[in-house]
């Protein structure tokens, strides 16, 4: 290798210190390893789906760990199905509209009334091992991060410049070298921003989903989320505390030890023509990159390896050889599909066998109830934007105000929500609230931040040759917002907006009916009716509640938010 | 008649309409590329250039019609091209050099080999020490220049150019035309063909050898004329500015037929130029030819004579030039004539330069027929240094004449008095013809 011959004076600088960095990368090897054989012993050990939750802090780094372990699983599968599920739906045209319509409605149903179900098939699969029960946790917390993931790996590979595309056809690159040197590095990007976003709400659902009740079943698993609700159950405001505290102090460290060299790293795959002036730098990438340890694995065992693996593909372009007999890759096709069929049918004929049950009043009841969530959730997505719209606009605005605010709101964002109930609520009973009232704040509390960090994207957006026209020509502020500010920040406010609509109706099953000091509080409205069902093991009812929310939020979807986004791309759309 | 790389019979592109219409965006075309062209194909937007470059490439599947690749059916195996794009088309995320070499790698070529290949191409199209740039540090013309060397790498048979100069500034791209063309004409490109998409006529003009213009609605081809202008060509000069005018006029008029392009011989033709050697010096490369049964490589025997090859040069043309030999793959071989010429005596090799020289050398001609119709056959300096003149700088009009003056003497054609400075005929000599 004979790369990189400049900068003699600050590389010889960072070798000399390598050895520093090797004991790092040793150490940190070291306490995965020992992660992975605690967990093992724990997974395969005997199931205890109702583990006794001690309040005392000492159990919280355990905690913490078991919960962290829970949402990095999820994690990766999620980006594994992710990526495949986009590329499948990028690529086979015949599958693509089903793919696509899947991942629609998949995003807007509510997840935690899957969670029953998940639950249930997962013990009965694993009965004597905890793997059964973590497992349900894991394939919930999965199914709530991975469709926007896929959904933008697939319109990655979608919106892959022409030319480029033309670029490695007419070089004659392999499926693989163009999965490797094209889609994916064109995904990057996209894949990050939405791990970031599906993480954090990987914690919203791990929070909700370690401690349930499911009729005479109680469920709960060791975890940050177990601890927190424990703790609030018992009134005990110092293990809250301390909850609260590993909760932040993990969700910084996460940013500062993964998504920031992560984010760092993937800066390469901007696609751009032109470097943007402040590229975001990273300590602990910087170690990756400096150490030695990691420099040998790569030219011993990754790079050759490499090679290898090209070698084998090349030669062999994307475009299927005549040889093959059509018929095999069709029949196979064939067979899957008339199995999906079959196996939709059948679940289609047991939801209706079960429905069956169900008379005129809870039809009735079921709708009024959606009525009145859809009008909290529309109310809190209100309230939020009163706040988040001014805010967001003088964070834009004001880079000074922004390099304190951003950080700031990052934080308090990517605290979950549902963590933050038992808290919360605590302060609404003891002010003599509701939850009628209160499950807005709560809805309000874990949406707020999409809007608040669209308009701070639309904001910064905003040519500054526009503003400075409006300064110019002196717009009076009214004005101002009207010319400049809601259109330049519309198409971020919509996409905020839509992100947000969805999460609040996710949350309004956990904010409308809450076990606390054992009793419970409740409300009227669709998300208790789906917690209430939960509870009293009624599928029946959690069947049809879901059903309504998930037509729901998809027709608002398509009714609203799909017409107002037509309107931000082409109207509202700034040109750069 | 070069032989032909690429064939397309009647190709068409069209998209089917539910209505039983269908868009028609190329009629049906016949069109060739032969080796050793650079063929330019202009034409206004919605004209199907682009899309005429992908069916020939094999890119884009043709509605009708075949592409022929040596007589082969484009799809039965992937031609060997590259396509150089208006956008670069560079993959942000690998650095310069593996940019270049992802081509390579796709052929499933080693590491060390790919670097290596990579490495020299890149220093051909001057970036060296860039390898480990991304592509995003370089500027318009050096991110081209990157799409030029991994175009290059895999050395094409045919090179394609879609636009590949229009994102460019006008500097920048000229410059960049310039070192192409260089590289083409020294033959230090693998390349046998060039086919250029442009929508810049002068761009054409100043490449092709060959320029095929399109009309739009649906494309089709309207012209298609050679260009013979000498390289490099004058963009100011009579017959450039009458091409420009041509294909201008065909373009804004795309309800006429089209007439033929104009002649692009020069309306005074380029007058020849004597290659400075002397008589005796042809005399003497014919000999040592002769020794070696007639044939030689040009730089073996510039060795063998512990010449320069740059001095050799003038003798080899003068000898070409006179027809007593010819020069082919770098080798110089003897004519017939110039066999006769090594072997006959002293007298008769005046006989046989003379006859050549009047045949071949324009300026020896003209100065013997000058004087010949002179009532006292004789003429001043003054009178060839006006004809001259028009054609060469003052220094090489001089020289023009010295020559003349030794190749006259020694087929006793003419004479020259330098005192005097005029031409004459030696007094004892009849005009030969």
């Amino acid at each position: 290798m004979i790369r990189f011959p400049e900068f003699p004076r600050s590389f010889a600088e960072a070798r000399s210190w390598s050895w520093v960095w090797d004991a790092l990368v040793f150490c940190g090897i070291f306490a995965v390893f020992s992660v992975v054989l605690l967990i093992g012993r724990y997974w395969l050990g005997a199931a205890m789906p109702a583990a006794e939750i001690s309040r005392s802090p000492r159990m919280l780094p355990l905690y913490s760990l078991y919960s962290l372990v829970r949402i990095a699983i999820a994690y990766v599968l999620s980006l594994i199905f992710a990526v495949g599920y986009g590329y499948i739906a990028a690529y086979n045209r015949r599958l693509q509209p089903f793919m696509i319509a899947v991942l629609d409605i998949l995003q807007s149903i509510p997840v935690l009334s899957f969670l029953p179900g998940v639950m249930l098939a997962m013990v009965s699969l694993f009965p004597t091992r905890q793997l059964g029960i973590e497992m349900g946790a894991i394939v919930l917390i999965f199914t709530g991060q991975v469709w926007n993931m896929a959904f933008s790996f697939y319109s990655s590979l979608k919106s892959i410049p022409r030319e480029l595309r033309e670029a490695s056809k007419i070089y004659g690159f392999s499926a693989w070298q163009r999965f490797f040197q094209l889609e994916l590095p064109y995904g990057t990007i996209g894949l990050v921003w939405n791990s970031m976003v599906s993480v954090a709400g990987g914690w919203f659902f791990l929070m909700a989903c370690e401690m349930f009740v499911l009729g005479k079943r109680d469920f709960r698993l060791p975890g940050l989320g177990s601890y927190l609700q424990t703790a609030a159950g018992a009134g005990d405001t110092v293990s809250m505390m301390w909850g609260l505290a590993a909760m932040i102090g993990i969700i910084v460290l996460l940013d500062q030890v993964v998504w920031r060299p992560v984010i760092a790293w993937s800066d390469k795959f901007k696609f751009e023509q032109v470097e943007s002036a402040h590229g975001s730098g990273s300590p602990i990438l910087d170690l990756l990159r400096r150490s030695r340890l990691l420099e040998s694995w790569q030219a011993k065992i990754t790079t050759p390896l490499w090679e290898r693996l090209n070698r084998h593909f090349a030669h062999r372009p994307v475009e299927k050889k005549e040889g093959t007999p059509v018929w095999i890759p069709q029949t196979i096709g064939m067979v899957l599909g008339a199995a999906v069929l079959a196996g939709m049918g059948w679940a289609g004929m047991q939801a209706f066998h079960l429905l069956r049950g169900i008379n005129g009043a809870d039809v009735t009841g079921t709708l009024h109830a959606a009525l009145i969530t859809f009008l909290r959730v529309n109310a809190a997505l209100i309230l939020a934007s009163l706040w988040t719209i001014p805010a967001g606009v003088a964070i834009g605005f004001h880079p000074r105000l922004a390099r304190i605010a951003q950080p700031l709101s990052q934080i308090a964002a990517s605290v979950p929500a549902t963590a933050l109930f038992p808290v919360l609520l605590l302060a609404i009973i003891s002010a003599g609230g509701g939850l009628g009232v209160g499950a807005i704040l709560l809805m309000l509390l874990g949406t707020q931040w999409y809007i608040l960090f669209n308009v701070i994207a639309g904001a910064i957006a905003i040519p500054s040759d526009l503003k400075e026209v409006a300064a110019l020509f002196r717009f009076r502020s009214i004005d101002k917002w009207r010319t400049l500010i809601l259109p330049g920040i519309f198409p971020y406010l919509v996409t905020g907006l839509v992100t947000a609509s969805g999460g609040a109706w996710n949350a309004s099953i956990v904010a409308e009916y809450f076990h606390f000091q054992d009793h419970l509080l409740s409300t009227f409205g669709l998300g208790a009716q789906i917690s209430a069902a939960t509870d009293a093991g009624r599928f029946d009812t959690l069947l049809l509640a879901t059903i309504v929310m998930a037509a729901l939020v998809v027709s608002v979807n398509r009714l609203v938010w799909r017409p107002l986004y037509r309107l931000a791309e082409t109207k509202y759309r700034l040109e750069t | 008649m070069s032989e032909t790389i690429i064939e397309a019979r009647q190709v068409e592109k069209f998209y089917a309409q539910p209505n039983q219409n269908r868009i028609q965006v190329i009629a049906p075309t016949d069109l060739c590329v032969e080796a050793g062209e650079i063929l330019a194909l202009l034409g206004p937007s919605g004209s199907g250039k682009s899309t005429l470059l992908r069916m020939l490439t094999g890119l884009a599947a043709t509605s009708a019609g075949t592409v022929l690749w040596h007589r082969q059916p484009v799809g039965s195996q992937p031609p060997n091209v590259s396509i150089v794009f208006q956008s670069f088309a560079l993959f942000p995320w690998l650095t310069v050099l593996e940019n270049v070499e992802a081509p390579l790698k796709a052929r499933g070529i080693g590491p060390e080999e790919r670097q290596k290949r990579a490495l020299k191409i890149l220093d051909s199209v001057g970036l060296d020490g860039f390898e480990a740039a991304y592509p995003k540090e370089l500027s318009g013309g050096m991110k081209q220049r990157v799409g030029f060397a991994r175009a290059l790498v895999v050395e094409p048979e045919v090179l394609f150019m879609d636009e590949p100069f229009s994102a460019l500034d006008v500097l920048t791209a000229e410059n960049l035309r310039g070192e192409l063309l260089e590289l083409w004409q020294r033959r230090s490109m693998p390349t046998r063909a060039v086919f250029i998409v442009t929508h810049n006529i002068e761009e054409a003009v100043l490449l092709a050898d060959r320029i095929v213009v399109l009309g739009k609605n649906p494309g089709r081809i309207r012209t298609d004329f050679r260009v013979t202008l000498a390289h490099p060509r004058d963009k100011k000069s009579k017959p450039f500015l009458d091409l420009v005018d041509y294909i201008y006029t065909v373009l804004t008029r795309p309800e006429e037929e089209p007439g033929a392009a104009p002649t692009e011989r020069p309306a005074r033709p380029r007058f020849q130029m004597l290659p400075h050697a002397r008589p005796g010096g042809v005399a003497g490369l014919l000999e040592m030819l002769a020794e070696r049964g007639g044939r030689s490589d040009i730089h073996i025997l510039a060795d063998d004579l512990a010449f320069e090859l740059d001095d050799l040069l003038p003798i080899v043309d003068a000898s070409v030039l006179l027809g007593f030999a010819n020069v082919s793959e770098g080798d110089v071989e003897m004519t017939p004539e110039g066999q006769a010429f090594a072997e006959a005596d002293i007298l008769t090799r005046k006989d046989l330069f003379r006859r050549a020289a009047t045949t071949h050398a324009t300026l020896v001609r003209q100065i013997t027929r000058s004087l010949a119709t002179k009532r006292d056959h004789k003429l001043s300096d003054e009178f060839f240094h006006d004809i001259l003149d028009e054609h060469f700088s003052e220094e090489e009009t001089v020289r023009q004449l010295e020559t003349a003056v030794h190749w006259g003497r020694y087929a006793e054609l003419f004479d020259h008095d330098a005192e005097e400075r005029r031409f004459f005929l030696p007094e004892d000599t009849e005009v030969r013809e």
